[in-house]
């Protein structure tokens, strides 16, 4: 059990932020894709950034291991493109309306929103769907 | 302790998000994301007489992906009920103009509207849907915000870039016209 503990408390804190960002917020999803203020844009960028100056420096540092004795290693994403544009059309139709992607839905039924809870049930439904779907889809 | 109730800034809270793409591979060379947890959940219910064989594989082997996401629904509850802020969002002056000539009464009260939250038959088929729309797209994109915009545009991918393309796309159309479509 322990060795999942670091995933419960790094999940714990991703959830904190996510709400007390607000980037949970459906106000704060409209006003990001009006251009109305700088708030979704500044977590975007800077969260990039870290990201990308730890995982570089991680990089630089070669041959590490993790807690777990595992090398570290960056993967990389399948090579394609149609399914990465078209499933990321489909997927931003839904956060435009919801203004919930699939972190937020699970820190805003954390926060007791019996809304979240739906949207998670539409959420597995539709990723089942895919599956079934799946082979005649263009990738 | 103020800090733990109020709102926190973007220049905060930005790289706390960003610190979970190192934090991942320190502590299992894992690569954070989030919707795969949506498929693990497909696959823990799927009914063996339906078997989508995209489903059919040893979930056990992601169990803490699903503990990371069981912590940010503790984490959701720890920011939003026991530190929750009693203050409402504090949306720039234009986005308050908007919601309000959208029919809003009070914009930004909680991080969700009451109009299109609060339970009845037609805001849950609205939610439902959407939900598929996010469901669907995650997937056959093969990940969502955490996935591509920050791991995967942290990490110079470019899969990742078409996805998020993709990603603001939709949701630029989503939020012109769907929305005030749909509230007007």
């Amino acid at each position: 059990m322990t060795r999942y503990l670091p995933y419960l408390l790094v999940g714990v804190l991703f959830g904190f932020v996510l709400i007390k960002s607000e980037a949970a917020s459906w106000y704060r999803i409209q006003e990001m894709f009006h251009f109305q203020s700088f708030h979704m844009f500044g977590i975007m960028f800077s969260a990039i950034v870290t990201a990308f100056v730890t995982t570089q420096i991680i990089k630089r540092m070669g041959q590490r291991k993790a807690m777990d004795g595992q090398s570290i290693e960056i993967p990389e994403k399948p090579a394609g493109r149609i399914s990465y544009i078209a499933g990321g059309v489909v997927f931003g139709l839904g956060w435009g309306l919801i203004g919930l992607c699939p972190g937020p839905v699970f820190a805003l039924a954390g926060a007791g929103s019996v809304g979240a809870i739906v949207v998670l049930a539409g959420a597995l439904h539709g990723t089942w769907l895919y599956g079934a779907l799946k082979h005649y889809l263009p990738h | 302790m103020d800090w733990l109730y109020h709102p926190w800034p973007w220049y905060v809270s930005g790289p706390l998000i960003g610190l979970m793409v190192p934090m991942m591979l320190f502590i299992g060379n894992r690569s954070f994301g989030i919707s795969n947890n949506l498929r693990h959940l497909c696959a823990i219910t799927q009914p063996p007489n339906v078997d989508v064989d995209f489903f059919r594989y040893n979930w056990k082997e992601h169990i803490w992906s699903l503990v990371f996401v069981i912590g940010t629904g503790l984490g959701g509850y720890l920011a939003g009920i026991v530190f929750a802020n009693p203050e409402p969002v504090l949306l720039s002056q234009a986005a308050q103009d908007m919601l309000l000539s959208w029919g809003f009464t009070q914009p930004g009260a909680f991080l969700v509207p009451d109009e299109l939250f609060h339970t009845s038959v037609r805001n849950f088929t609205f939610l439902f849907a959407s939900g598929v729309l996010v469901g669907f797209g995650t997937r056959y994109a093969g990940g969502c915000t955490s996935g591509h915009a920050i791991t995967g545009l942290s990490t110079l991918q470019l899969p990742s870039l078409y996805a998020v393309l993709g990603i603001f796309a939709g949701g630029l159309f989503s939020s012109w016209f769907l929305v005030p479509w749909m509230l007007i």
